[in-house]
């Protein structure tokens, strides 16, 4: 009996870079972020970090918004891609 | 429980101690021996017995095992697919609509490998509403990749259950075991309660909270069918386990010399019986191929029964019994009836006389007992 069909193990990008089919790009207000740490709790693709304040990482990130929603100082707003 | 009880031992040595138990109760004694971690059930006639036995016996300190309430037979799946994936022994019983509700996690619990225990106490599916038994739900079951037995009565029903721990522990294939809703489900028998040592259980893998693993993740590819074909031919093979240790996938009664036979499973087979001693008195050459196991499907012993081979059938597929389907497949001509759906149980005299038409060449090739 093979166990490998039934596991996986997670790795950046295994899936190709998500982020190039995503429609809005949450953008950080820099200044309006208190470095909480919210939006990397929320975040369901994990490309939140956050040292001091936050950083996404765009090749991952779907444009979901969730962020944007749970983000109490209203740092973040979705701008329209290209 | 009620009735007298008192210890005795076998004639093998094994402890023991008779007592007066419906099948649905012989199922919770043999899971209390089993000593299951977690089990997790909802309520369904005619099911429910089970469930109510073995939160007693948690509640008075009797079983120690973490019994699970949850809100629908789905959750009740997903909490023991949940608990066995951790490592522990898991048990839960359903019927009829409730089996329905929680079928698309019973196809979860078998791709993912799981040694999973769930009593069937088996029961017809609406429409038109039936609480009484027959095969229908116990059926649906079929496909999914589980291993299935069927009991006779109560004491297989004890049998069965405690061996059905350590069958799927062995081959990692959850083992489902049917008990016939209300005529065996709530129906008193004398059932030696074995007292077995259990051993710990053991299973192909199991993931804990700090392991960075993802179980059924996206699985592509050739990923999906080597699984599915691992878990298909596991079944097959468990079919020489069953044989050398779970006391077989067939029962044959009266066979030897039999020119006649009748395949059937479950608590009707005890009928069926009957009206074969009335017939083999007439010196008919006629026994019983009682499947025990309806996954893996007895196919080797079902290509060895004599030449005229009547199916009795608790369960249709289109007009034809869905074992009597299953019997052709493996290259023997049948005649089939269809009996006791939602409960309309056949008598003795009826299955005897139907058994008599079978030999006498009247009985056409598909007939319904109604
Ligand atoms: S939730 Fe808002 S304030 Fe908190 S870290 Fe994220 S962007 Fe900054
Ligand atoms: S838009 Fe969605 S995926 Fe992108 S950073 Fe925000 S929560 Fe994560």
């Amino acid at each position: 009996m093979r166990l490998d069909p039934l596991f996986s193990k997670a790795t950046a990008g295994s899936a190709g870079e998500t982020g190039s089919w995503r429609n809005f790009r949450p953008v950080v207000d820099l200044k309006k972020c208190s470095g909480c740490k919210e939006c990397f709790y929320y975040c369901p693709e994990g490309v939140i970090e956050v040292k001091g304040v936050a950083r996404i990482d765009y090749r991952f990130c779907k444009g979901c918004g969730v962020c944007r929603e749970v983000c109490m100082q209203k740092a973040i707003v979705m701008v329209q891609e290209e | 429980m009620s009735g007298s009880m008192h210890a005795e031992s076998d004639c093998d040595g094994t402890r023991g101690m008779r007592k007066l138990l419906t099948s649905n109760e012989a199922v919770a004694e043999a899971v209390k021996l089993a000593k299951p971690d977690v089990i997790a059930a909802y309520p369904i006639t005619p099911q429910s017995p089970i469930v109510e036995k073995l939160s007693e016996m948690v509640e008075n300190g009797e079983l120690d095992s973490r019994f699970v309430r949850v809100e629908s037979e789905h959750s009740a799946m997903g909490v023991v697919i949940g608990a066995a994936t951790a490592g522990a022994r898991v048990f839960t019983a359903t019927s009829s609509h409730g089996l329905a509700y929680m079928y698309e996690m019973c196809w979860w619990a078998a791709g993912s490998r799981l040694p999973i225990v769930m009593a069937l106490a088996a029961r017809s599916i609406g429409a038109p509403w039936n609480i009484h038994g027959d095969h229908l739900d116990l059926i649906t079951l079929r496909d999914l990749g589980w291993i299935i037995s069927v009991a006779e009565n109560a004491q297989e029903a004890f049998d069965m259950t405690l061996n059905a721990f350590l069958l799927s522990e062995e081959v990692n294939i959850p083992v489902a075991v049917a008990i016939d809703g209300f005529t065996m489900s709530h129906t008193a028998e004398v059932v030696n309660v074995r007292q077995v040592d259990i051993p710990l259980r053991k299973q192909a893998y199991r993931i804990l909270p700090e392991m960075e693993v993802a179980l059924n993740a996206v699985a592509f590819g050739d990923a999906r069918m080597l699984a599915r074909y691992d878990l298909a031919k596991d079944l097959e093979e468990s079919a020489s386990s069953i044989e050398e240790k779970y006391g077989g996938l067939v029962e044959r009664y009266r066979l030897e010399d039999a020119e006649y036979a009748v395949v059937v499973t479950g608590g009707l087979s005890g009928d069926v019986k009957d009206a074969v001693d009335m017939l083999r008195k007439e010196g008919v050459k006629i026994g019983v191929m009682r499947l025990r196991f309806i996954r893996p499907f007895p196919r080797k012993a079902v290509k060895e029964l004599p030449s005229q081979v009547l199916v009795v059938d608790r369960a249709n597929t289109d007009l034809r019994g869905v074992l009597s389907v299953e019997v052709a497949a493996c290259g023997v001509e049948n005649k089939n009836v269809v009996a006791g759906i939602g409960g309309k149980y056949p008598t003795v005299d009826e299955l005897y006389s139907c058994l008599k038409r079978f030999v006498d060449g009247k009985l056409s090739d598909v007939e319904w007992l109604i």
